[in-house]
């Protein structure tokens, strides 16, 4: 019976050797028929046009700018808000406002894409910024709306794990809410917020179906928030639903930038797992 | 700390505020940072309100029963999602079959039997925190590799379900740890102190303790899968289906439906994707709804 359940166990981590593997094999192909060099470091990006070329540096940029504008929202506001109901809300509003921002963090990708098509990207129209009907920043910012109450409640754990001795004790000084804040718990709780901060940034990466939606499929490199770009996810996804013949270089390209996706997500992770255990030896 | 303690420190720590709140005046940066506070919490609600105020506007005058009954039909007045809720919801059975028992037994066994302090259980424990953080159009890419080319599966709703499973194991085994860890040691003390084994411990007390916890977190976690949209793109989800699906036959799911609505040009395809939106809303805000009512209702506190 412990057997079984050992057994469950380990099915963990099969599935991370058969994403490595399924990540590794076809890209080492691609690997062999286009240089990582040209890969890397060039900037057109166009795998199933004849004649192909390879860059994938318009997908990372792509990447860097939806995640840009998406962290502008998730982490200065997810800070806040933790800090709002770590620090000052009352039981009451507590009680009120988590269960809403767990609601908002429920609400499927799909469904965020379309406000971001329909809502957003209209609406900046409407105050005279002609932004491209797919554009990075529509396609940012509400990354940025789903992540915010994840950073909240991962930063508000951090907070909540600093003992109340070290708030009494700023109290008894004589210094107000403001200050215990600022000065006392955000401090002690920096790992925590910190690990939040990075997880959110890895998410943001790995959004796909809003920049799919709202983002557009334009591989350009592109810093301008009201252009159409191409993020890494989007193009992934855009080829794997299309009909792209088996073991041609345009299907390795899937994987091979699904490689690079999976390399950066991976360390980032690994950043914010070990923040995270640094904030809980301290205080447990 | 536990509740009493902490209630009595705000209350404290209230009193001490109050006493000194005559010689302390508010500075100009206290204030600032508190309308900052202020600001970031409402940006969260007001964008939940305004998401589903729009798409009440725009979905409502296209929510009738046709969207129920039929299939997609590239007329927009004929339309519907039948076959793709059927296959949510075939997908959610799929699931509450094969990776829910999987992960509350993994959960079971890292948090009941696995010797902690071994270099290859903190292996596995850094693997699943790490596999939660993963983004899903990988398990896509897994899917498309194994499953569907591989072992020439094909575009089935088996495989889509199998590739949601895969990625909804992380967050059910943590949320799951979570509950098991929540039931104090003197049950387990108790019953073995009683002569059971570890195994009749953890499967007539322990586990029937958790059980709130766990199924909240399953809900959760199930929730999420159901919304999901990118991993089943890849594993040829996408496909048009005018038919109620099988395990093995093509299938499409309401987020996907969703997705291909919003893309068609036509004004009236946008406000079936609203109406959709409202159905696959409705459906999980019912299931969280279910969980948060089973959390408060059934949770002990020890």
């Amino acid at each position: 019976m412990i057997g079984v359940l050992a057994l469950c166990a380990v099915i963990s981590i099969l599935v991370t050797v058969g994403i490595v593997v399924a990540l590794m094999v076809p890209s080492l192909e691609f690997f062999t028929e286009v240089s990582p060099a040209e890969f890397f470091t060039t900037a057109k990006w166009a795998p199933l046009f004849k004649p192909a070329a390879f860059g994938v540096l318009p997908l990372i940029t792509g990447t860097l700018n939806t995640t840009f504008w998406a962290c502008t929202i998730c982490l200065p506001l997810g800070l806040g808000t933790a800090i709002y109901l770590s620090e000052y809300a009352r039981p009451r509003a507590r009680a009120v406002i988590k269960p809403v921002l767990e609601v908002l963090a429920g609400i499927p990708t799909v469904v965020l894409g379309y406000f971001a098509l329909t809502f957003l990207t209209p609406l900046l129209r409407s105050l005279g910024w002609q932004v491209e009907i797919f554009n990075a920043f529509s396609a940012g910012i509400i990354i940025g709306v789903l992540l915010l109450p994840t950073v909240a409640s991962l930063s508000e754990d951090a907070m909540k794990a600093v003992p109340s001795s070290l708030r009494e004790g700023s109290f008894g000084l004589g210094a107000n809410r403001f200050q215990v804040s600022t000065r006392v718990v955000v401090p002690a709780a920096i790992s925590g917020i910190a690990a939040s901060f990075v997880l959110a940034i890895s998410r943001a990466i790995g959004e796909t179906t809003i920049v799919l939606i709202a983002a557009g499929q334009l591989a350009h490199v592109s810093f301008m928030p009201g252009d159409s770009v191409e993020t890494m996810t989007a193009f992934i996804a855009a080829t794997g639903a299309g009909d792209v013949p088996v073991g041609s270089i345009s299907y390795k390209t899937i994987f091979a930038v699904g490689l690079t996706l999976f390399v950066i997500t991976l360390l980032l992770n690994i950043v914010a797992i070990r923040m995270v255990r640094r904030f809980r030896e301290v205080y447990e | 700390m536990n509740g009493p303690t902490r209630t009595a420190s705000v209350h404290a720590t209230r009193a001490v505020e109050r006493s000194l709140a005559g010689r302390r005046h508010r500075s100009l940066a206290a204030s600032v940072f508190l309308v900052y506070l202020l600001f970031s919490t409402l940006v969260g609600l007001v964008a939940l309100f305004v998401l589903l105020f729009t798409i009440l506007r725009d979905g409502l005058p296209y929510l009738d029963p046709t969207l129920l009954a039929n299939a997609p039909s590239a007329n927009p007045a004929l339309a519907g999602a039948r076959p793709a809720i059927i296959a949510s919801v075939m997908i959610a059975l799929v699931l509450i079959a094969t990776a829910l028992p999987i992960a509350i037994a993994t959960a079971v066994y890292l948090e009941e039997f696995a010797p902690k302090d071994r270099w290859w259980i903190r292996l596995i424990e850094l693997n699943i925190q790490n596999l939660a953080a993963i983004p899903s159009i990988i398990f896509g890419i897994l899917g498309l590799a194994f499953l569907v080319r591989g072992l020439g599966l094909g575009p089935v709703l088996l495989a889509g379900a199998l590739i949601l499973g895969l990625q909804m194991l992380p967050t059910v085994i943590i949320s799951a740890r979570e509950a098991l860890r929540a039931v104090p040691d003197s049950v387990r003390q108790g019953g073995m102190a009683l002569g059971a084994t570890r195994l009749q411990v953890v499967w007539r007390e322990v586990l029937p303790a958790a059980i709130p916890g766990i199924a909240t977190g399953s809900i959760l976690g199930l929730s999420r899968a159901i919304g999901e949209t990118a991993p089943l793109l890849m594993v040829g989800a996408a496909t048009f289906v005018s038919y109620n699906p099988g395990l093995l036959t093509q299938y499409t799911v309401l987020p996907i439906l969703i997705y291909q609505w919003i893309k068609l040009p036509q004004a009236d395809f946008q406000g079936l994707a609203a109406a959709a939106i409202i159905v696959l809303l409705a459906i999980l805000i019912t299931m969280n709804g279910f969980a948060i009512w089973m959390r408060n209702r059934y949770e002990r506190k020890w």
